[in-house]
């Protein structure tokens, strides 16, 4: 098939959703905004199926120029579109997960004020999204990742009207800044030593020099990487992720648990040949996805807002995913990336229909015994949160378990050491993920004795299961985080491994494991399996069979306990080294003393010398005509004198 | 003969007068009259010196002036009459209404 794919419909498809919901939304009946905006996902999705369909007779990479965008001397940007084997995946978890999100969000949002705005902004997103993933530059890709930033604080902030969301969007906007101030200098260096930022180019010139190692290959990858910890909330920026819960969840799912975040693992993957020539990068890469794998898995462990325990569950799967990166098996990164886009959406939309049922609320401590009051849900949060604990045949296992092998065979000597942090996290995922499915669905309902003031919430009727259109995503996520990693089942179990031979041709794959190496990847399976059902005991007992021992227990690890708790006091020691100092200097260097003094002082004082002059000089316009005479007079007077003797000897009368 | 020194103390006479007249009256007629005192002392100079430097153009020049102070003494009395009309007055010194 040589003729035109016509990518460029992928991404603007939505983007004229948004444009016809943006504009003409409100006056719009609401059937007519959903349809407009399921529409504006279907096309792109029905669109990536067929090219997926086609896939085999293509010529590859394909690219696909739509026009100039910058020229300035030897330098050129194109809106330039590719499309390879990395780039098919990412399009159909970006319009296969979105459209799935879009349909639940109609059941979901069906009582929301403001829900043409919603679908508008949604749209907005899954623009930026697609041309993040679609482009075939760097610059191109920038302009996806601020887009998607924006849809992110503007979805964050959807409730403006309720401070902390507001404060969230703001949050999410300012930390995700410093991570693109990473990526815009990574851009500058790429500029400076390449002269273009298309992928191809910039690749094709990496790949004739072979001795390019480390150097400023090592800079730009590292500026890239603060780039990447912004966007998919990375140690240290991660702090905005579990805040950025105060959105809707199915902005939760679709932006901060399926999409968006994985923007940054990506854009790793994307630019794995500048990693690949600088082993302190990737170590540095490995070593952040290990720690913050570690780092958040800790603080799920005590949360009791469902959505936060889910939201620190990214931050650490997307460690797993940076994890992986780092030690070189980037297409295990974008297996997990796969696996996790579905039953991390999953888990946020079951974790949605619980928060419907029990009409907006969402502290684990007053739920319990839904199991029975809404099946369906349970079911399918059922298969997610197994899917995310690596329980075999779930689709999470296999990924994570490719990550924690290939970690373990990696040449890279830290290998072990982040093997062994992921190993551990794994038994804690297990651990908070069984709690948070405990405290849900079993035991005796507890929203009786936490007798919280009914707020008149409008519609609260007790606890009831979603309507269809919200079951329906559901269903179809949990099939799909059930078999999803069945495409990446290693040899050593008896399968082919068809992802990472697939994406082959774009991420060089780990060499193939030995004969022996086969048996080991048997051994660390099991090991990790053993591990998250130690987690999933503990849970077990600690949740289910003795909860009385948990209090002993806080009691007795009481500091830890407040550590995690309160999240290691992160927020407080980034408002106190970072926010108070910086709101400091502006408020009384930058405001008080430069604006105030000079700028403000500055325009004053001009303005105050100017009217004083005036104030003078006015008397001369008296008004008077026989004054303006007389000056006349006095003028041509003076001027004759000046003829006379000033400069007289040079106009002869 | 008349020496070209007499005419022309006799112009700057006459043009003295009619700044000081100028610049002293109230009426605006008699300014207007004070002008044209003026542009005839300046007249006179030119015809002086035509006469002095046997050149036609200095009287080819009064002719210009003369039209030129026909003219704006048309202007001049029009204007004249419509601030009569709207202000009854003829003192310049009331008339300053593009005062600050």
């Amino acid at each position: 098939m040589t003729s035109s794919l016509h990518l460029w419909l992928i991404p603007i498809v939505p983007f004229a959703g948004f444009l016809v919901n943006g504009l003409l939304g409100r006056r719009f009946p609401k059937a007519l905004v959903t349809t407009v905006a399921w529409v504006a996902t279907l096309i792109p999705f029905l669109h990536v199926l067929n090219i997926a369909l086609h896939f085999s007779s293509l010529t590859l990479p394909y690219t696909e120029n739509v026009g100039t965008w910058i020229t300035a001397g030897s330098f050129h940007a194109d809106f330039a579109f590719a499309l390879d084997q990395l780039t098919l995946i990412m399009l159909l978890v970006v319009t296969g997960v979105g459209f799935l999100i879009h349909l639940y969000s109609a059941g979901y949002m069906a009582h929301e004020e403001g829900y043409w705005r919603f679908f508008a902004y949604l749209n907005l997103f899954m623009f930026f999204m697609l041309t993040l993933v679609l482009a075939e530059n760097f610059l191109l890709m920038f302009v996806g990742w601020e887009g998607v930033g924006l849809a992110s604080y503007l979805l964050i902030g959807f409730y403006f009207t309720k401070d902390s969301a507001a404060n969230a969007g703001k949050k999410a906007f300012v930390v995700n800044r410093i991570g693109d101030f990473g990526f815009l200098l990574a851009m500058f260096l790429l500029i400076a030593h390449f002269g273009t930022l298309s992928f191809s180019e910039v690749f094709g010139q990496i790949s004739q020099h072979p001795e390019w190692q480390g150097g400023f290959l090592t800079a730009i990858a590292l500026f890239l990487v603060l780039g990447a910890t912004g966007k998919s909330a990375q140690i240290p920026l991660y702090v905005w992720l579990p805040d950025a819960m105060e959105g809707p969840t199915p902005v939760s799912a679709l932006i901060h648990a399926a999409t968006m975040v994985t923007a940054g693992v990506y854009m790793v993957a994307r630019a794995h040949l500048i990693f690949d020539r600088s082993p302190f990068a990737l170590s540095t890469v490995a070593i952040i996805g290990a720690a913050t794998a570690l780092f958040a898995a800790t603080i799920g462990l005590v949360q009791t807002d469902i959505k936060r325990v889910l939201a620190y569950s990214t931050v650490s799967q997307l460690g797993y995913m940076f994890l992986a990166c780092g030690v070189g098996a980037y297409s295990s990164g974008i297996f997990h990336l796969l696996t996790h886009a579905f039953f991390k959406a999953l888990l946020f939309l079951s974790a949605g229909s619980v928060i419907h049922a029990l009409s907006g609320e969402q502290d684990m401590r007053v739920m319990g015994g839904l199991r029975k009051k809404i099946p369906i849900t349970f079911w399918t949060m059922t298969m997610a949160v197994f899917a995310i604990c690596g329980i075999p045949p779930f689709a999470g296992f296999f990924s994570k378990d490719e990550i924690l092998y290939q970690a373990f065979v990696s040449p890279n000597p830290i290998g072990k050491l982040v093997w062994f942090v992921g190993l551990f996290t794994a038994g804690l995922t297990a651990f908070y993920m069984f709690r948070l499915w405990y405290l849900t669905f079993f035991g005796e309902s507890r929203a009786q004795e936490a007798a919280h003031d009914d707020h008149g919430h409008g519609h609260s009727h007790g606890v009831h299961e979603s309507p269809w259109i919200m079951l329906g995503p559901l269903v179809i996520l949990a099939i799909l985080s059930v078999i999803g990693g069945w495409v990446g089942v290693p040899e050593a179990l008896g399968g082919h491994a068809e992802i990472d031979h697939f994406l082959s041709p774009v991420l060089q794959v780990a060499p193939e494991a030995a004969e022996g190496g086969k048996s080991l990847e048997l051994l660390l399976a099991i090991v990790s399996v053993v591990t998250g059902a130690i987690g999933w005991f503990i849970a077990h007992l600690l949740y289910f069979a003795k909860p009385e021992l948990r209090a002993q227990l806080a009691a007795k690890v009481r500091g830890l306990h407040s550590l995690l708790l309160n999240k290691y006091w992160i927020d407080e020691l980034y408002g106190a080294v970072i926010v108070t100092p910086v709101l400091l200097v502006s408020r009384y260097v930058l405001k008080g003393l430069f604006d105030t003094g000079v700028i403000t002082g500055g325009g004053l004082a001009l303005g105050y010398t100017t009217q004083g002059i005036g104030s003078v000089v006015q008397r001369i316009q008296s008004g008077n005509i026989r004054s303006y005479a007389g000056w006349l007079a006095l003028g041509a007077a003076a001027l004759l004198l000046l003829t006379y003797f000033g400069f007289g000897a040079h106009l002869s009368f | 003969m008349v020496p070209i020194a007499y005419y022309l103390v006799l112009s700057a006479i006459l043009f003295s007068i009619g700044v000081a007249a100028f610049l002293i009256k109230r009426n605006i007629i008699t300014v207007f009259m004070s002008i044209e005192l003026m542009l005839n002392a300046v007249n006179l100079t030119f015809v002086a010196f035509a006469h002095h430097w046997h050149q036609v153009s200095g009287q080819i020049f009064v002719f210009f002036v003369m039209v030129v102070a026909a003219a704006e003494a048309a202007v001049g009395l029009a204007i004249i009459i419509a601030l009569f009309r709207t202000r009854a007055t003829l003192n310049v010194d009331q008339v300053d209404l593009m005062k600050l």
